[in-house]
């Protein structure tokens, strides 16, 4: 049980972080229409988050609900890759925050639905058959997320010079953190042996062709990866996790017996 | 949400009287007939010049409404108490721009684009509900927009169905089912942390106290006061008065109140035998008009902030319309 545990909390904690990362837009959009397709995404997001918690607690058992797992647990307990809870903008350390950038915000929505588009399809076969359920539902959803990152990725590529310069800079930046999809954790390797997770680097070849396709049509270049790979999915994150989480769960720890 | 139940004049908050009509008699007599017959009309008739313009104000207003709107409960999205509320307010929030675009391209029928009206909304020149110049300080101002604010909207927004102008009052019907959803969601959220603790209970009396005189005033000044809703009426643009909105409001929610077990805060609200209907106390008009004329608590943050993101959003548009561009000048070159 253990090892479905820490994966679906994996898989849980990716769809929670950027969910609520990608909810800051709402209201704040570059154009009413990405308002809310932003929304939308991020609806799916929490949608696909509630039902992998609900299945791990159900697998806890006890007083576990998904608002426990998503509200009372800690920074160092999330396993979400360290890409997906960056704020939307360049590299800036804590409290030096810049305004958000709608190119890191595609730039990271394309490169994790693109993952995640091969690795739900995968899901499907998994020995979990809840887990499978969920996968079946959260590919239709990502395929959508896939498309919208994607035509936006080529028109901030091949658009201006300025939406150019922008979003090349965001996946200069972004880029790096792919490096973690490829690196396997205990978690994830003990999902494999029981049949329950995916080995993610058997779609690295389809990511790849998924990517470099996007990236010619937006007259994009791919940039080097090496150095530093990161570990959030182990809950070794960047400095950034603690102020979502400080946050998203506030309310919820200072009323810890509400009822919402 | 939302609509200002009334009709404020753009720019410096008086009431501009209506130019005398220089239109054609016989269009002018064949539109005034299609109105008295309770009829529709749509972009391609004709219309007076006056009431096109009324109804763009309107129109536009209402659509601003509903993005400024989107910013005293986005504010709560991040730190939702749970995640099925969260999930709520985000597909509310998003609803709300929803309306926000079906309005905007009913105005756009009229022969004005989004640019213009957003330019209005930038400026400071056209206004939005000014109830959304109040700031949402706890979790239970959620709810409390759900139930009153909706609910006030709702009071005002149904008879919008029936609009003479014929894209408004199709926009309408589809707003006012999802206004009533969010309503019934509002008071549900509510009635969840009444049953919860002793501070959640409080929390939901706190946040009635602070919004429940700004939804009265939300209908607008009495109809004494009113002075453009008698043309409003006599076009079908408006269909039932301030006061008389403001009573059904009043005579809806005291039992609303009552089954969810908060005070509404006024000494004076108590029920007429007479007059069939719940009695009042006086709403603080000074205090409105304030805040509509661009002073109350959060006008200026609200505003700034719509033009924050239309401004560092420009490079976004600017991108999507170049590529766009180059797409044709591709196609063209392919074809030929």
């Amino acid at each position: 049980m253990k090892p479905a545990i820490d994966y679906l909390l994996h898989l849980a904690d990716n769809a929670l972080v950027l969910g609520q990362r990608n909810a800051e837009w709402c209201g704040h959009g570059p154009i009413l229409e990405e308002d809310i397709a932003l929304s939308n995404v991020s609806l799916d997001l929490i949608g696909q988050a509630r039902l992998l918690y609900q299945l791990v607690a159900s697998l806890k058992g006890g007083n576990c609900t998904e608002d426990r797992l998503a509200y009372f647990r800690d920074t160092h307990e999330f396993r979400n890759y360290t890409l997906l809870e960056l704020p939307h903008h360049g590299p800036l350390s804590g409290y030096a925050q810049s305004s958000m950038d709608y190119g890191t915000t595609i730039v990271r929505n394309f490169l994790y639905s693109a993952l995640m588009a091969l690795l739900w399809e995968a899901l499907e076969k998994s020995a979990n058959a809840d887990l499978a359920a969920i996968a079946g539902k959260s590919l239709k959803e990502v395929r959508y997320h896939l498309r919208h990152s994607r035509d936006w990725l080529v028109r901030l590529g091949d658009g201006t010079d300025e939406s150019h310069a922008r979003v090349q800079a965001a996946l200069d930046h972004l880029f790096p953190y792919t490096q973690e999809f490829w690196a396997q954790s205990p978690a994830e390797a003990q999902a494999i042996a029981a049949g329950i997770g995916v080995d993610v680097t058997t779609l690295q070849a389809d990511w790849d062709a998924i990517v470099d396709a996007a990236l010619a049509e937006a007259t994009l270049v791919r940039p080097p990866v090496g150095g530093y790979v990161t570990e959030g999915k182990q809950g070794i994150h960047s400095e950034h996790l603690g102020f979502l989480l400080a946050e998203m769960q506030s309310l919820a720890r200072a009323h810890p017996n509400g009822s919402w | 949400m939302y609509t200002q139940s009334f009709n404020v004049p753009d720019g410096a908050g008086k009431t501009v009287p209506l130019a005398p009509s220089t239109e054609d008699p016989a269009l002018q007599a064949a539109f005034d007939a299609r109105i008295d017959a309770d009829g529709r009309i749509e972009p391609q008739d004709w219309m007076p010049e006056a009431y096109r313009k009324t109804l763009v104000r309107q129109i536009s207003q209402h659509a601003h409404s509903e993005i400024v709107g989107m910013l005293p409960e986005g504010n709560w999205i991040s730190r939702a108490p749970s995640l099925k509320r969260k999930a709520i307010l985000i597909a509310k929030v998003q609803d709300e721009g929803g309306h926000g675009l079906y309005l905007y391209s009913a105005a756009e029928t009229l022969g004005t684009s989004r640019d213009q009206m957003l330019e209005g909304l930038h400026s400071g020149r056209a206004k939005y509900s000014s109830i959304f110049n109040y700031p949402t300080l706890t979790w239970a101002d959620v709810g409390v927009i759900g139930w009153l604010v909706d609910g006030a909207a709702i009071m005002n927004q149904v008879p919008l169905c029936r609009c003479s102008y014929g894209p408004y009052a199709r926009a309408m019907v589809r707003v006012c089912k999802e206004e009533s959803f969010h309503q019934r969601q509002g008071y549900e959220a509510l009635l969840v942390m009444m049953q919860g603790t002793a501070e959640q209970r409080e929390m939901v009396q706190d946040a009635v106290n602070r919004w429940w005189w700004k939804c009265l005033a939300m209908f607008g000044p009495p109809d004494a006061d009113s002075p453009n809703s008698a043309q409003g009426m006599r076009w079908g643009i408006k269909r039932v008065s301030n006061d008389e909105l403001r009573q059904k409001f009043v005579d809806a929610t005291v039992p609303q109140a009552r089954v969810l077990g908060v005070t509404l805060p006024d000494p004076d609200l108590k029920w007429n035998e007479e007059r069939q209907h719940y009695d009042y106390g006086q709403i603080d008009w000074n205090e409105f008009w304030e805040t509509v004329n661009g002073n109350g608590p959060c006008n200026k943050e609200r505003l700034a902030t719509r033009v924050k993101a239309h401004n560092e959003g420009q490079w976004v548009r600017d991108a999507a319309l170049a590529y766009a561009e180059k797409q044709k000048a591709r196609s063209i070159k392919e074809a030929a």
